[in-house]
């Protein structure tokens, strides 16, 4: 059995807010092998973001334990965060969130900035990047230069580009169209193929069917949780329950 | 890392020119202006300074006692009080280098035609070592020119001036009170004194021929003046003392009773003026730095702003593996170069106007290498200091609330 990458237990998340503590994730058990790719599901306010967050090192638990590659992630200073940020996880925003005033070639070469690596290496590697997304007539050009699903191809791009294990995609295809969508998802399930785990949030269930595991979240809680088997007409069904028993 | 950080502030200075000129323009004329005040307030310092060393060092003035009207005074009648052989006296005081008796008088002086009203002074060769006066041409008279009081003369530029013209005066012969002189020497010029008198108007004759044939004296060997120096500033107050008790000793004068002559410390005088041009100075330097701190605190309202605004882009930087160290850096680093650049144009406007004061008002002014330098340090401190609260704001920011912020 294939180890496993991410590894939570007993997970809590409460935030202070004017009218008292609410209790946004509640007692969150879940784990991922190497090389999965995870569809996380649920309504607004069901907890997946914060979930996710609290996967990519940006935000804390309350209480509960997460592991990541072996890490116990609670017993870990800033400094090591930022570097788990910058070389174990890579970040896919719905947003995009590139630097609008930054070339694409900068942009995709900008984790590498905080690596340390030197000029060369990184527009070598980022431009190699910038092709294999398809944009390498594009790399000199700034953000606002080209449309939404070019964007979110070199936020990808950046996201590799210091060749993580993890890739973290909240909503990665919310501001797109399906045509778009659809190619932004063959690229996940290419990367998928070469062995990198893939936590994707999104709302729709054409997008999770490219995952090969569905989590659906509702009121802070993992209310279910199914292995998707492809079979050889390319439809879809749900399989054995993998949450393990309490 | 670095030259990329550099790259990044250029680039984020770059995305809004106006507001960073603006900012910059806080620098630039609080450096302008300290590295201008500080100029003039050491050009004034220096010119005391030359008016001090044109005077001499460690100076005394004996003056005799005939100037002041009072009972008191011994002797018979005699209102010169003072006299060669006092002076040799004083010489032979612990602690004394140099001594000149001095007289003095104003004469007309005439040449060629020309005539000019200047003061005459008769002394020893000493008194040009005294004051640290130097020649630009011809040669000092000697000792023996005093014995066998000779009629030669050393000329100050301003008599050259308005009675040789463009002739060489070295040679010539001169009238001083219908008294032919020759010319030995032409005096360096040291223009003003302290107090505002021309030092180049004069001319110095042997102490002998000024007595006999252009002053006159009340009788052989009395003197006005007696120039004393010290070997250092630190003998000085036992020079006054033993010039004091000497002087009375031959003077006769009794315990208790008023002395017939004073000495006055004139490089006391001097040094208060010099105290008052540096506290002037100093002055001029904290009212400058003034603008130096409004210029700065300008750079950390800029950058206040700026953080807020960049929120986003501090959280996609911290998502992507920026520690809290790299965006303080970052930030930092921007108000770094926005200052220092600041700080460059500001020296080059400062030292600009300082030329142009000093060529259309002759004021003196003085950039030292050490002003420059303070202002560019100071300016970089400024940057650093005003920079790091906003940087370390922006290092602080929660990265999900970054991320969030629209």
């Amino acid at each position: 059995m294939a180890k496993n990458v991410v590894q939570v237990r007993d997970l809590f998340k409460d935030y202070q807010t004017a009218a008292g503590a609410i209790t946004v994730l509640k007692q969150v058990d879940f784990s991922m092998e190497a090389g999965d790719f995870v569809a996380i599901m649920g309504p607004s306010g069901s907890g997946k973001s914060t979930f996710m967050n609290i996967l990519g090192c940006l935000d804390k638990p309350t209480s509960g334990q997460y592991t990541l590659d072996g890490h116990e992630v609670a017993s870990l200073d800033s400094n090591t965060l930022a570097k788990i940020r910058n070389q174990t996880i890579g970040f896919v925003f719905q947003g995009f969130n590139l630097l609008s005033r930054v070339s694409l070639l900068d942009n995709v070469a900008l984790p590498l900035v905080y690596a340390g690596i030197d000029k060369a290496e990184r527009q070598a590697r980022a431009k190699l990047l910038l092709e294999k997304v398809g944009l390498g007539q594009h790399i000199n050009s700034l953000p606002n230069q080209i449309s939404g699903g070019q964007q979110q191809r070199v936020a990808i791009a950046r996201a590799l580009v210091n060749r993580p294990s993890l890739i973290l995609a909240d909503e990665p295809t919310g501001n797109l169209d399906s045509k778009t969508s659809e190619e932004i998802m063959a690229l996940f399930s290419e990367l998928n193929a070469d062995g990198i785990s893939i936590i994707l949030v999104t709302h729709e269930s054409d997008i999770a069917a490219h995952a090969s595991r569905q989590v659906r979240f509702l009121d802070g809680r993992i209310v279910q949780d199914v292995r998707i088997v492809k079979d050889n007409r390319g439809t879809i069904e749900p399989a054995d329950q993998e949450k393990e028993s309490k | 890392m670095f030259s990329a950080m550099l790259g990044e502030a250029w680039r984020a200075m770059g995305a809004n020119r106006l507001r960073t000129f603006l900012t910059m323009l806080g620098m630039v004329i609080g450096v302008a202006s300290v590295v201008l005040m500080m100029a003039i307030g050491q050009g004034a310092q220096e010119s005391v300074k030359d008016s001090i060393n044109a005077m001499g060092s460690n100076l005394f003035i004996v003056l005799s006692g005939s100037s002041t009207a009072g009972g008191a005074r011994s002797g018979s009648g005699n209102s010169s009080t003072l006299t060669v052989k006092d002076a040799n006296a004083i010489n032979e005081l612990e602690g004394v280098s140099n001594v000149a008796p001095i007289s003095m008088g104003n004469a007309q002086v005439v040449f060629a035609g020309n005539n000019w009203s200047t003061s005459i002074i008769g002394t020893t060769p000493t008194y040009l070592d005294i004051r640290g006066w130097e020649l630009v041409d011809g040669y000092v008279f000697s000792d023996s020119d005093i014995r066998s009081a000779t009629r030669v003369a050393l000329v100050g530029q301003t008599v050259v001036d308005n009675i040789f013209g463009e002739a060489d005066p070295i040679g010539k012969t001169i009238r001083i009170k219908q008294n032919p002189f020759v010319v030995l020497g032409v005096l360096k010029s040291k223009g003003q004194s302290l107090d505002g008198r021309d030092q180049d108007d004069t001319i110095i004759i042997p102490l002998s021929t000024a007595q006999r044939k252009i002053l006159g004296n009340q009788f052989a060997g009395s003197v006005r003046q007696i120039m004393v120096q010290a070997n250092t500033p630190e003998a000085m107050p036992m020079v006054e003392q033993n010039i004091n008790g000497l002087l009375n000793q031959r003077h006769n004068i009794r315990e208790g009773s008023d002395s017939d002559f004073f000495v006055r410390n004139l490089t006391a005088v001097a040094n208060s003026a010099a105290e008052t041009t540096r506290t002037m100075s100093l002055l001029l330097g904290a009212i400058a730095s003034v603008s130096l701190l409004v210029g700065g605190i300008g750079i950390m309202n800029i950058m206040l702003v700026s953080v807020t605004e960049r929120t986003r882009e501090i959280g996609i930087r911290m998502a992507i593996g920026a520690r809290e160290r790299d965006i303080l850096l970052q930030f930092l680093l921007e108000a770094i170069v926005i200052s220092v650049i600041g700080c460059l144009i500001g020296l080059f406007i400062g030292i600009t106007s300082a030329v142009l004061v000093n060529k259309l008002t002759q004021a003196a002014v003085v950039i030292s290498g050490n002003s420059v330098t303070i202002a560019f340090a100071v300016a970089a401190s400024v940057g650093i200091f005003f920079g790091f609260y906003p940087a370390r704001k922006a290092a602080r920011l929660n990265p999900i609330e970054a991320l969030r912020y629209q």
